[in-house]
C-alpha cells in the first residue's frame, strides 16, 4: 500500500474581485466577478512507505497547495487522494503557539493538535525542551521569547509527534546554522527509520542530500519527476535565466 | 475532516483550548475571574432600580434574583454565541496549517465560557437557597443546562462557518444578541406575556431555560414535561442543523481564510 496517492489531483481556488459587498447594489451591475485559479491541475504523484521526495519549483508553482491538499487541509477540486499511515504536517513552525502562554502550556497545546496524546506530552516533554534548549524559558510566556526561540520550540514539538508521513514546507531556514544542522541530523534520523517525507524547499542543496528522488512542480503541473541529481540539474538550468533570487540558496 | 489523523485525541486538544481561551482571557489581570461576576452583579442593581424603584408594576418578591435568574442565562447565551462565531475566522492560523477536528474551534470557546457560567451559577444558586431554600427539583437543574448548552454549541457551529464566507455574519449576531434581551424574559416573567404570544416563548430555548429555572428555583415547582420536550427538540434539532452545515462548509475553511 502507498504512503501517499494522488490520482490526477486538481484544486481550483475562486479569486473574488471586489469582495466588498456581496450584495450588488441595485439598478447597477455587480462589479463583484469570480475568477477561476488553478493553483494544482491534474497532478499524480505515488510515494511508497520510506521514500523521500522534494518538491522543486518558483513561487506559485502549486507546492504549498499540494502539501496543503496531501495534508487534508485544503480540499481538492476533483481527482483521488489517499493516504497510510499518520501524517505530520509541519507546514508552518510554533502554529498555534499564543503568545501571553508560557512554554509548557504551548507545548501541550501545539502537540495535542499534532496529534499527542497526554501520556506522549509527558514521555517526551524533557526531550523537547532539552532539543529546542529551552530548559530556563519553560514557563515563561512566549512573548518573551525571540523569535529562533519560538521556531525552535515549534520544530522540536513537530519533530517529536513521529509521524509516518511527515509534510514539512520550507521549514528548515530558521535557526542559526548549528540549529539548522540539528534539525536535519533529526530529519534524516526520522528517515532511516523508514518514516516517509514528502518536503518542499528552496534550497537545493538540502533536497539533494535529502531527497533521493525530486518532483519540479511548474503552474501546477508536474513538470519533472525522478532522480533528485537530474531533476535539479533541469530545474536549475531552467531558472538560470530568471534572476537569481528563486535559486539562489545564500541567505 | 478525513485526513485528521485517527491517533488525535480529540478530548485533549479540547482540553487544551478551553484551557487556553481561560487562561489568556484574565492573564495580567489582578482581579481575574472576578470580573465575570461584576458584570451580572452591577446589571441586576441597575434593573432592579429601574423595575422596582423607578416602574413598579414588574416588582415581584425576591426581583434581584429573579433578574439574576434571567441575566446569568442570557449572558452565557450572549457571549458563548458571539465569540463563537468568530472562533474560526479568529484561528485562521489553526485552519490552515494543522488538519484536526474542526468542529472542536467553536465547541472549545462555548465550553470555556461555560467554565464561568458553572461558577455564576454556584454563587447564584447560594443565594437562593439562603433567600427562597432548596427544594427537590432542583434534580432538573443539570439537565436544563446540558440542553442551553446543546443548543448554543449548534448555533456557534452554523454562524462560526458562515462567518468565514460572510463575515457580515458577526454584526447580524451581534445586534441579534441586542434585541433578544428585549424578547426574552430577562427582566420580565413570561407569566406577564399576553397569553398568546406564549406559545412562542417557549419554542425559544433561552426563554425556556430562564422560565425552567426560575420555576424551580423562586416557585419550586416541577419543570411542565412540555417546555422540556420542546427545549430539548429545538436544542438537538439546532446542533443537528449546525453540525450538518458545518460539515459542509470546513472543507473549504482553507480557501477563505
Amino acid at each position: 500500500m502507498r504512503a501517499i496517492d494522488l490520482q490526477q489531483v486538481s484544486k481550483r481556488f475562486l479569486i473574488h474581485k471586489t469582495r466588498e459587498f456581496a450584495v450588488p447594489r441595485l439598478g447597477r451591475k455587480s462589479s463583484h466577478t469570480v475568477e477561476p485559479f488553478w493553483a494544482v491541475r491534474d497532478v499524480s504523484l505515488q510515494v511508497e512507505p520510506g521514500e523521500k521526495v522534494a518538491l522543486v519549483g518558483g513561487n506559485g508553482a502549486g507546492k504549498s497547495t499540494l502539501l496543503g491538499i496531501v495534508a487534508g487541509i485544503i480540499t481538492e477540486t476533483s481527482g483521488k487522494v489517499s493516504r497510510n499511515g499518520r501524517i505530520g504536517a509541519l507546514l508552518e513552525l510554533g502554529t498555534g503557539f499564543h503568545s501571553d502562554l508560557t512554554g509548557r502550556e504551548n507545548i501541550h497545546l501545539n502537540a495535542s493538535l499534532l496529534g499527542f496524546r497526554p501520556a506522549d506530552v509527558k514521555r517526551e516533554l524533557d526531550s523537547i525542551v532539552d532539543f529546542a534548549e529551552l530548559k530556563d524559558f519553560l514557563d515563561e510566556p512566549v512573548r518573551t521569547y525571540s523569535s529562533g526561540m519560538i521556531a525552535r520550540l515549534g520544530f522540536s514539538v513537530a519533530i517529536h509527534v513521529d509521524p509516518d508521513i511527515l509534510i514539512m514546507d520550507e521549514v528548515l531556514s530558521v535557526g542559526d546554522r548549528g540549529f539548522q544542522a540539528k534539525c536535519k541530523e533529526k530529519i534524516a534520523d526520522l528517515a532511516g527509520r523508514g518514516r516517509t517525507l514528502l518536503f518542499v524547499s528552496h534550497q537545493m542543496s538540502a533536497v539533494l542530500a535529502m531527497c533521493p528522488r525530486t518532483v519540479w512542480l511548474d503552474k501546477g503541473r508536474v513538470r519533472m519527476d525522478g532522480p533528485s541529481q537530474k531533476v535539479v540539474a533541469a530545474y536549475e538550468g531552467a531558472v538560470t535565466s530568471l534572476p537569481r533570487a528563486t535559486s539562489v540558496e545564500v541567505r | 475532516m478525513t485526513a485528521a489523523a485517527p491517533t488525535h485525541d480529540h478530548l485533549y486538544i479540547l482540553r487544551n483550548l478551553v484551557a487556553k481561551d481561560f487562561k489568556v482571557r484574565y492573564r495580567n489581570m489582578s482581579l481575574g475571574i472576578l470580573w465575570s461576576l461584576v458584570n451580572p452583579l452591577v446589571m441586576m442593581g441597575v434593573l432592579s432600580f429601574v423595575f422596582t424603584v423607578l416602574f413598579p408594576s414588574l416588582d415581584r418578591k425576591h426581583y434581584p434574583l429573579f433578574v439574576l435568574l434571567g441575566l446569568v442565562p442570557y449572558n452565557f447565551f450572549s457571549l458563548s454565541w458571539m465569540t463563537g462565531t468568530g472562533s474560526v475566522a479568529a484561528n485562521a492560523n489553526l485552519i490552515k496549517r494543522v488538519p484536526f477536528w474542526r468542529e472542536l474551534l467553536p465547541v472549545s470557546v462555548v465550553l470555556g465560557n461555560v467554565v464561568h457560567y458553572v461558577i455564576q451559577i454556584a454563587l447564584l444558586l447560594v443565594a437562593v437557597v439562603w433567600f427562597v431554600g432548596f427544594n427537590v427539583q432542583w434534580v432538573w437543574i443539570p439537565a436544563i443546562f446540558a440542553l442551553q448548552i446543546v443548543f448554543v454549541c449548534g448555533l456557534a457551529l452554523l454562524t462560526s462557518s458562515l462567518d468565514v464566507y460572510h463575515r457580515d455574519v458577526r454584526y447580524v449576531v451581534e445586534s441579534a444578541t441586542i434585541v433578544l434581551f428585549w424578547l426574552c424574559p430577562v427582566f420580565y416573567g413570561v407569566d406577564q406575556i399576553q397569553a398568546d404570544l406564549v406559545w412562542i416563548y417557549t419554542l425559544n430555548p433561552i426563554s425556556a431555560v430562564i422560565y425552567l429555572l426560575r420555576q424551580i428555583c423562586l416557585r419550586g415547582l416541577p419543570p411542565p414535561a412540555t417546555t422540556m420536550l420542546k427545549l430539548a427538540g429545538v436544542s438537538f434539532g439546532t446542533l443537528f442543523v449546525g453540525a450538518w452545515v458545518y460539515g459542509r462548509l470546513k472543507k473549504d475553511f482553507a480557501d477563505y481564510l
